[in-house]
Formats: structure tokens, sequence, C-alpha cells
């Protein structure tokens, strides 16, 4: 994938590239609100990492504006150091797809850009999802893996239906907290563990081969054996 | 006297003029209340002064000016009824009248000349037309020589129709000291008068002070930092005492609020420190004595974790600032609370399930609320996170939401150790700690945001003993229609 990092600190961006790259994305770095819209208007990108506060007197929300008011629909990804609740509406409201504070683990930053990209892909309503033999039918609401049917609860479904969504990616827990419940807090207890091994429970007990896997220090992912 | 009020003038302008520059700090304390003092000393000074003045001039204005408006009176009648004479009888009934007035003893006062038209004497009893008299039909007041004696006299010349000069005038010798024993008493009354203005605003500044002292030299005392003194209070129940009462009741407000202040920042210390304190450790120890790779890896992870324990105490106070800042209100927004809490409610019914806990719960809908869904989201879910945290297996917690007399109230009960009477009050407080959870995770600012949701939801949180364990009731107002 082809990435924008618009970011001035120099140890952030730094380490955004670095990491980036070792993921085996192509990244374009602009240090200031000036030439990162110049960037991102005359080149095409799959997503745009997108600092609030930058030098150069357009502010991330300015370029974001103007670049969206040019039909420009290309993912963006806020990354700030303003934390509060107004902030992320503000960037959400200017067009922004996602809104990531600082600090941050950079396991976060990865999965979220990269569900960006697949967000943007997604064509049309699908009926049907399926990872390895596990299939779901978003229509009757069904799920099935191989020839057996799975019971699953409305949040289950719709936690597996996430999963399967963002298959072959990274899934955060706070990823699933706003997607799955819509919170956008961190609570204290690990409620998003006991959810997932409870879907695991269902969809993978009965099976010698297990679906939904567990990344360390990341969160999860949904993936037929080989990547 | 006891000061110059020349230079206490001065000073006043002095401190009126540093009043109207506020860039410059102002001379602490004394010099301030001191202006104050001037100023209602000037006032008053002024206030007796103008009212003196205006009673000295009415009483002028009455005595002297309403004897001066009668001669002026007589005078004019006099002419009058002389012109008729000359009128009607001619020359000779005038001489006649004239003289019968001369002659007159009950008129003493009178003077009168005739000259004919060569300014020869015909009759009165001037022996001259007094010098500078020089226009007719005009008052004069002119000091003039009658029978031998010199006497002021208010005078008025004529010229009649046959070209003859006639002069009538009063003596006003006795009016003129009446007005100069009037001026000198007005005088020295007006002296004393503003003797005893300026003795009244010295009395005035002076009881001033005296009452301002008190609280100004507590309030210095208090700038100068020690926050425990309290402004004496004289027990007579004036106004002085009301406000001394006031004030004090505002410092025991800053003196807590300071604690608070001085409390928050030394736990943000503490609880900061700690964390950072073992990162630090960590990473030392690594760089220190890792030998493979691995340790080395697991020393930062560990690391990392501390520091997001760091942003995370961060982000929660300045959530909580947020919210008790009050922007969030304009994010309100009419929502029922059921669907939420049910939400919630299946969230962490799967962790208490895990952990051998019974999650009682009992949602009544609708619940009305005009909020902000979040924030309210937050609170219950920090309160399930404590329920679960200090409860023991097998015990259960209590989930209940209803509204009642136009209040929602959310009730969340579990059977764990509890908060101790004297330590519940004290639970909202931001970094506190009951002894007892001092060894279980947490940042100790769960309960001080869920009151912060609660009051700006002008609602409230109470924590009541549970027998054994805590009950935390959060109570809003419910959303009308």
């Amino acid at each position: 994938m082809r990435i924008l990092v618009v970011e001035d600190d120099k140890d952030v961006a730094g380490f955004v590239l670095k990491g980036l790259r070792e993921a085996g994305h192509t990244v374009e770095h602009a240090d200031n609100g000036r030439d990162g819209l110049f960037l991102a208007a005359s080149e095409n990108f799959d997503a745009i990492i997108l600092d609030r506060m930058l030098p150069g007197g357009i502010d991330g929300l300015r370029l974001l504006e103007t670049l969206r008011a040019q039909d420009n629909a290309t993912p963006v990804l806020f990354l700030s150091a303003l934390s509060q609740v107004d902030d992320r509406v503000k960037g959400l409201k200017a067009g922004g797809d996602d809104y990531l504070t600082k600090p941050f683990a950079f396991a976060e930053l990865l999965a979220r850009v990269e569900a960006l990209t697949r967000r943007g892909k997604s064509d049309g309503p699908a009926t049907k999802l399926c990872v390895g033999d596990l299939e779901m039918d978003l229509l009757s609401r069904s799920v099935r893996r191989g020839m057996q049917k799975i019971d699953l609860q409305p949040r289950e479904f719709r936690l597996l239906e996430y999963l399967m969504r963002h298959a072959g990616q990274v899934v955060t827990r706070t990823m699933l907290l706003e997607g799955v419940w819509d919170y956008h807090f961190d609570p204290q207890t690990n409620v998003i563990d006991v959810h997932v091994s409870r879907l695991r429970q269902k969809i993978d007990k009965p099976f010698e081969l297990p679906l939904l896997h567990t990344v360390r220090n990341a969160g999860y992912m949904l993936r037929a054996e080989e990547v | 006297m006891e000061t110059n009020p020349l230079a206490e003038a001065e000073s006043g302008a002095r401190a009126a003029q540093e009043a109207a520059t506020p860039r410059q700090p102002r001379r602490k304390g004394k010099p301030l209340i001191r202006s104050t003092g001037i100023r209602f000393a000037v006032t008053y000074a002024l206030v007796f002064g103008l009212s003196a003045f205006t009673l000295a001039f009415s009483l002028w204005y009455s005595t002297v000016g309403l004897l001066q408006r009668q001669v002026q009176f007589a005078i004019l009648n006099d002419a009058t009824a002389l012109n008729e004479h000359y009128q009607i009888g001619g020359l000779p009934s005038l001489i006649n009248a004239i003289h019968s007035r001369l002659t007159d003893s009950g008129d003493s006062d009178g003077i009168y000349l005739l000259l004919d038209p060569l300014g020869n004497h015909i009759i009165g009893n001037l022996d001259q037309w007094p010098a500078g008299l020089n226009r007719v039909n005009t008052w004069y007041e002119l000091p003039v020589t009658r029978r031998g004696t010199r006497s002021i006299s208010l005078l008025r010349a004529y010229t009649l129709s046959g070209g003859e000069q006639l002069l009538i005038g009063r003596d006003v010798s006795a009016r003129a000291q009446l007005r100069g024993v009037m001026r000198d008493a007005l005088l020295w009354a007006l002296g004393l008068m503003i003797f005893l203005g300026l003795l009244g605003a010295v009395l005035i500044r002076s009881m001033f002070r005296r009452m301002m002292r008190d609280i100004s030299t507590t309030t210095r005392a208090i700038a100068l930092g020690d926050l425990t003194r309290r402004i004496p209070k004289h027990g007579n129940g004036d106004e002085f005492d009301e406000l001394a009462e006031i004030i004090n009741d505002m410092l025991e407000r800053i003196a807590r609020l300071m604690d608070g202040v001085r409390q928050v920042s030394n736990a943000i210390a503490h609880d900061l420190r700690t964390p950072i304190t073992r990162a630090r450790t960590r990473l030392e120890d690594a760089s220190l004595h890792a030998h493979t790779k691995e340790d080395l890896q697991l020393a930062v992870e560990r690391a990392m974790l501390d520091l997001d324990g760091v942003v995370g105490v961060f982000e929660a106070l300045l959530r909580i600032a947020e919210i008790e800042a009050g922007s969030r209100r304009s994010a309100f927004a009419a929502i029922d609370l059921a669907p939420m809490l049910r939400d919630i409610d299946e969230l962490y019914r799967a962790v208490a399930e895990e952990r051998g806990l019974i999650l009682d719960t009992r949602i009544n809908e609708p619940l009305p609320l005009l909020g902000d869904r979040e924030l309210v989201q937050q609170a219950i879910a920090n309160l399930l996170d404590n329920a679960l945290k200090f409860s023991a297996t097998g015990t259960t917690i209590r989930f209940t939401a209803r509204v009642e007399e136009a209040l929602i109230e959310i009730c969340i009960a579990d059977r764990g150790p509890g908060i101790s009477e004297e330590d519940r009050s004290r639970a909202t407080e931001r970094f506190f700690r009951a002894e007892s959870a001092r060894s279980t995770a947490g940042s100790g600012l769960g309960l001080a945001l869920v009151a912060a949701v609660a009051q700006l939801h002008n609602g409230t949180l109470r924590l009541a003993n549970n027998n054994p364990g805590l009950r935390a009731i959060i109570t809003l107002p419910a959303r009308r229609g």
C-alpha cells in the first residue's frame, strides 16, 4: 500500500515510516501542512496518516477539509496529541475516518491504517463473508463452519462479523470496543478478551484448525492458517 | 488633626492613579485601604461643606437680600407717590410732599434731594448731589453726608418732566451693619464647618481604617501564605461581623481547595513516579544485566506497559478536567439510557461469569435523559469495573436502574470489602485509594470520574454501605416529556 505520513515530529515520523516500511508499505513523508496538502492532492495514496498540529500555516484539519473539498476520498487517520472528546469529534467531522491519540502503540496504528484501506476498498454490500471454511450469511444472519451450524448471540455475531470483515488483519482491542460496542474508552477490565475467548470456544474449539489468533501485544486476527 | 490633609489628599490621588494603571503592581494593603478611607472622608467633607454653604447662602439671601429688596420697594413706592404729586400739583405740591416727609419724624431714614434744571438746591436733606451718581433710574449704594453725618445710603435718581432732578434714598447703614455682622457670623460658621467637616472626615477615615484593619491584616497574612488565619468577629452582629463571616467561609473553602490541589499534585507526583520509576529500573536493569535478546525485549515491553499506565492516568485526569469544565454540556442529547445499560450489562456479564460472579441486573425502561451517552456509559463501566475488581468468587453484584419521582436511579451494589464510613466521603477525590485497596491495581480516578459525570448532569453519586460491600448510586434528573 502507498501511505502518506504528514507529521512534523521527526522522531514520531521516523518511527512510523520505519514501521510502515517494515510492514511492507510504500511510504511518503511531509513534515508540514503545505507539502502534505500538495502531495495528498497531486498523488494517489491508499491512506493518509495526518497530524493535527502542523507547521507551515495549514494544520491537519484545514488540510483535510481542503482535500475533501476537492472530492478526494483517500482514507485519513488522524494522529494527534489532542485527546479531548471534542477534538476527536472535530477531526471526524472534518472528514477523518479514524482518530488515534498520541502516545500510541505502533501495532494499534498499523492495524487501524490497514483497516482503513480495507474499508476504502469494500465494494457494495456483501451478503456473505468467508474465512477458510467459516461462512457467515449476513442476510439470514447464520454462521456455519464446514458443515456445522454455529449458534451465536447477536453481539457475538457482530464481533465475528467485524473480525471477518478485517480477516487477515490485526484487530486491536480498542478497535473492537469502538467497532462492536461503540465504546470510546478503555475499561479497566479485560472485557474484550473474555468475549473473544467465548467466541473462540464456539468457532474454533470443536475444530482442528484454529482461525482466531491472538497477536501478542497487539490484538487478534482471524485468518485461515497460512498467511 | 493627626495628619496633614494635603499630604493625605496627595497620597489619595497617587493611589487613585495607581488604581487607574492596573499594569503596575499595587502597593500592598495599607495605601489601598487608606485611599478608600480618604475617598469616604473627602466625600463626607464635600457633602458637609456643600450643605453648610447652601444653608449660609439661603440664610444670607433670606435676611440681607430681603431687607435690600424691601428698601428698594419702599424707594420705588416713594418715587411713584412723589411723581403723582408732581403730575397733579406741579412743583409746589412735590416740594410740599417732600417737606412733609422730611419733617415727619417717623421716617428718619428717608433721603431726598430736589434740584432745579440748573442744579440749584430746591429742597432736601442732602447738602449736595452725591459724587458718582450720574445716571438716572439706577440703583446706587453710596456714602452721603446728611445733617453732618456720613452714612451709607441706597439711592435712585429721577429726572422729572420739568427738568428737575429728584433723588430718593434710604439710609441703609443699619442694614449694612447687619450685613457685616451676618457676614462675619457666616464666615466664622463656615470656618467652623470646614474644621468640623475635616474633623469628621478624619474620624470617618480612622473608623473605616479601624474596621478594615482586622480584615486587611488577616488577608495580608493569608496572602503571605498563612492560610490558618481568620478574621476575628466582634460579636455584635453588625455588617462587619457579617463580612468577616463571609470572608472566613471563603477562606475555609480556599483552604480546602488548596488542600485538594496539594493532595492531587502530591498524588500525581507519587502515582506517576511509581510506574516511571518501575519503567526506568526495568530499562536500566536490562541495559546492565540482560544477556539475551529476549530478556531485553521483555524488559522493554514491560517498561512500555508501565508508561502506558502513566498515559492512562493522564488521560483520566484530562477527561475529568474536561467533564468538570462543563464544556461537554453542549453535546447533550435526548437519549434513553436503557439500551445502553443493557449493552454494558452484556459486555460485563461475560466477565462476571468468567470470574464466577453473579450479575443480577434489573433495568426498567424507558430511562429518558438529557445528557452525554458516552460519559454515562463510561461512568457505569467504571462502577462495574470496581465491583468486579473487589468481588469475591460466588458473590452477587446487583445492577439496577429505574426512574423514581423524575429521577433516574442507577445502582451497582457488590459484596466486596466496601469502603469504610470515614473514607466514603473522600472516595470521589482524585487519586484517593482506601488502605484496603492499595494493593489492587487502579489509579484512584474511577470514582472521581463517576462523580464528575453525575455532577455534569446535575445529578449525584452516593456511596453507601451494602452490609457488606459497597452500594454506588447514581441519581440523574430524568428528561421530561
